[in-house]
């Protein structure tokens, strides 16, 4: 039998999770106060999904035993709109932190959870948020030890914000390090660039066009530690383009590295539905944020073995080397385009706005 | 992807890289007139393929830089009027005006949305009965259908909170305006190719028969963009001004009929002052008075002093392709776009941002041999 792919998963995941009849259906500052309302909230909503040893002691805070070397991380989640195509926010700040966590070479272990909610949002909404987070978890291999509630007046948040903050063992063949990054390295992209920033895109007001692309938000830590495992010190540094996009971090790299980054048009995948609502918004797909995607800088000795590697996983089927490290123009990142022509790639100034014709 | 991968084809485009590498002869400058065949050619990486005789140099065609300043400032005053929803293109939003930009107002509470369609400014008006909902109607003749499709939905439902805050302005009056500037040595055009799909090509036989000048309707893509120079070089190596068209996928020589017949519903020609030039006679579109309802500069009445210019922008030369951004002292120093002095660093199709964004080595190549 096939394998259930991430969608089937998550379907099924939903319709175990039924939501439990309750007497209100809308989140108010009073659920926020501490007090009988507060834990009327966290008893049916999230102690009842996200149960584990952990939260069922119910303490100020979790006991943790952690040793050797060891990756932290800490990231906020104010996505706009809350729900969207292939997701919500929920597993976003999940998956977003477990992969800042693989990125360090890390295997995530366990997270905190932080809600600010907007009084006003229904209970149907947050249960679906707490069902993508369980979900999340389990996709990850993640445990939530400890987390925080507050209401926020309506008008002051964003419907809900979450911050996560994760905490993972190094793997024991890891060894990330921008400082390991040398001429002669391949550029690596994991999958196709631009879904996520595209597809919310796609749903944002007054940009709304229709579009079956889906966010590619996933936990990369499976794939990362079956590539750590066989490749070990030769990938030289992991990073997982979000805002700003591949872009961005290139150019973070090649000034990090003093080194040159040369990348080629031809060899950067793309979804063509992605890359036509590009072109129609007068967007770079270089700038467009991802969720699902990593950068890996890697010896170039093991640079194909690891895209054969790479393309037996669902998540990076795609998988690409799109450049290399040079010594020629430190600091700078030289795409050469479609058609043979260079130029320069910088950092993004500040959002990128669709054009007007 | 069909339609797009054709037009970046490597090897046509290195045919025609040849082809136009066998035919020039001698020094030629060419314009290209709209700010999305600027940003192509530098994201393509095309300026520096080119033999070193072709000289191009970046037009007027960059709607958010040409909009007076004297607009912005209008629209950033609506912005913030009490329940005023401006809406507008996304690349009008960071264009400074003489005290803040839209973005700025934004961030100090204003209720201004980006829109991709002026018809979802109309929806947003419907749904907003209580809220006078403005469209910041910017652009070349590409967008005046749509803008003016806008006017005409909103009467037909009988809204009394929509209006339009135009600022359009027209092609072949500003070519017209770069070759009577007296500093300009513009041998060639190649005409936008997306204003000429609702325009027809019709409207530039007396431009080259007047300034005597190859006029050469050009696409957007890498392909087209050098098919359209070696067309123009053909004809200047030839010694001959006609109108050509390499766009012709999409551009009929009447153009869209229905398209100008919306425009010509709601608009009028007008004199129009553009950013960094100056006053250009029947340049620009107006609202006409059967839709003054629909106008906002009429129906607020908004009166704002002219505020000067910055003096250190030399945006007007830009422009009009007098001189090219690196040549600018400012350029990458006190200018950048996250402080632009002028609107060519801001817009994604203004030349300095361009050049800016881009070609950091092309301008190292070019300040090197000048």
């Amino acid at each position: 039998m096939e394998e259930e792919n991430q969608k089937e998963k998550k379907i099924k995941m939903q319709l175990s999770c039924p939501m439990p009849k309750l007497d209100f259906e809308v989140i108010t500052l009073g659920h926020g106060s501490g007090g009988l309302l507060t834990n009327k909230l966290l008893d049916t909503g999230v102690f009842d999904v996200l149960k584990n040893d952990y939260l069922s002691k119910r303490h100020d805070g979790a006991t943790l035993d952690l040793t050797g070397r060891t990756a932290f991380t800490t990231d906020s989640f104010v996505i706009s709109p809350v729900f969207f195509p292939g997701g919500n926010i929920g597993e976003l700040a999940i998956n977003g932190t477990v992969n800042d966590l693989a990125m360090c070479g890390a295997i995530p272990q366990f997270l905190s959870l932080g809600f600010i909610i907007e009084e006003g949002l229904t209970m149907k909404e947050f249960w679906e948020i707490l069902v993508a987070i369980k979900f999340a978890c389990e996709q990850a291999g993640v445990t939530i030890v400890t987390g925080d509630t507050k209401v926020v007046e309506r008008g002051k948040g964003d419907k809900i914000f979450i911050n996560t903050t994760g905490v993972g063992r190094i793997h024991d063949k890891a060894n990330i390090d921008i400082s390991n990054v040398k001429a002669g390295d391949k550029i690596i992209v994991s999958d196709n660039l631009a879904t996520h920033g595209i597809a919310i895109m796609s749903v944002r007001e007054g940009l709304e066009f229709e579009t079956s692309i889906e966010s590619d938000t996933r936990n990369l830590n499976h794939i990362v530690k079956a590539l750590l495992d066989d490749f070990g010190e030769d990938i030289h540094l992991l990073r997982d383009p979000t805002r700003g996009g591949v872009g961005t971090v290139l150019t973070e790299i090649a000034r990090d590295t003093k080194l040159g980054v040369d990348i080629f048009q031809k060899d950067i995948p793309i979804d063509d539905q992605v890359s036509g609502a590009c072109e129609i918004l007068g967007l770079d797909p270089l700038y467009v944020a991802n969720e699902g995607l990593f950068i890996a800088i890697v010896d170039t000795l093991i640079a194909e073995a690891m895209i054969d590697k790479m393309r037996s996983f669902e998540f990076s089927a795609n998988a690409a080397i799109i450049g290399e490290v040079i010594e020629e123009h430190p600091g700078q990142v030289v795409l050469t385009s479609q058609i043979g022509g260079k130029r320069v790639v910088n950092m993004l100034v500040g959002e990128q706005l669709p054009r007007i014709c | 992807m069909k339609f797009l991968s054709e037009y970046r084809d490597p090897e046509l485009a290195q045919r025609y890289l040849e082809e136009i590498k066998k035919t020039v002869t001698r020094p030629w400058t060419i314009m290209e007139v709209c700010g999305g065949q600027t940003h192509s050619l530098v994201k393509n990486g095309i300026l520096n393929m080119l033999p070193k005789e072709i000289n191009m140099v970046h037009g007027p065609g960059c709607p958010v830089c040409v909009t007076p300043l004297n607009l912005i400032d209008k629209a950033v005053f609506l912005a913030e009027e009490k329940g005023v929803i401006l809406c507008s293109f996304g690349d009008m939003l960071r264009v400074p005006g003489s005290e803040k930009s839209l973005l700025e107002a934004k961030a100090n509470g204003a209720d201004i949305r980006i829109l991709y369609s002026p018809l979802e400014a109309v929806k947003i008006a419907q749904q907003n009965p209580d809220r006078q909902v403005v469209f910041f109607a910017v652009g070349f003749e590409t967008t005046a259908p749509a803008n003016a499709l806008s006017v005409v939905h909103a009467h037909r439902l009988g809204l009394d909170n929509y209006s339009i805050l135009a600022s359009h302005v027209l092609v072949p009056p500003a070519i017209e305006a770069v070759m009577e500037d007296e500093e300009s040595h513009i041998q060639g055009f190649l005409a936008a190719g997306h204003v000429c799909t609702i325009m027809g090509t019709l409207e530039y036989y007396p431009l080259v028969e007047r300034f005597q000048v190859p006029v050469v309707i050009t696409g957007f893509e890498p392909v087209d963009l050098l098919q359209g120079i070696l067309m123009t070089v053909k004809q200047l190596e030839a010694g001959e001004a006609r109108v050509e068209n390499q766009y012709s996928r999409m551009v009929k020589e009447e153009g869209n009929p229905m398209a100008q017949d919306t425009i010509y519903e709601v608009f009028e020609v007008t004199d129009r002052l553009w950013r960094g030039m100056e006053v250009i006679p029947m340049s620009g579109y107006e609202v006409k008075e059967k839709y003054a309802a629909f106008d906002a500069k009429k129906k607020f009445n908004v009166n704002i002093a002219e505020a000067p210019e910055n003096e250190e922008c030399i945006a007007g030369e830009i422009m009009k392709g007098i001189k090219k951004p690196f040549e600018c002292p400012n350029f990458g120093k006190d200018c950048k776009p996250e402080n632009p002095l002028g609107a060519p660093m801001v817009s994604s199709e203004g030349a300095c941002a361009a050049y800016y964004h881009f070609s950091g080595m092309i301008n190292q190549m070019e300040g090197q041999s000048a």
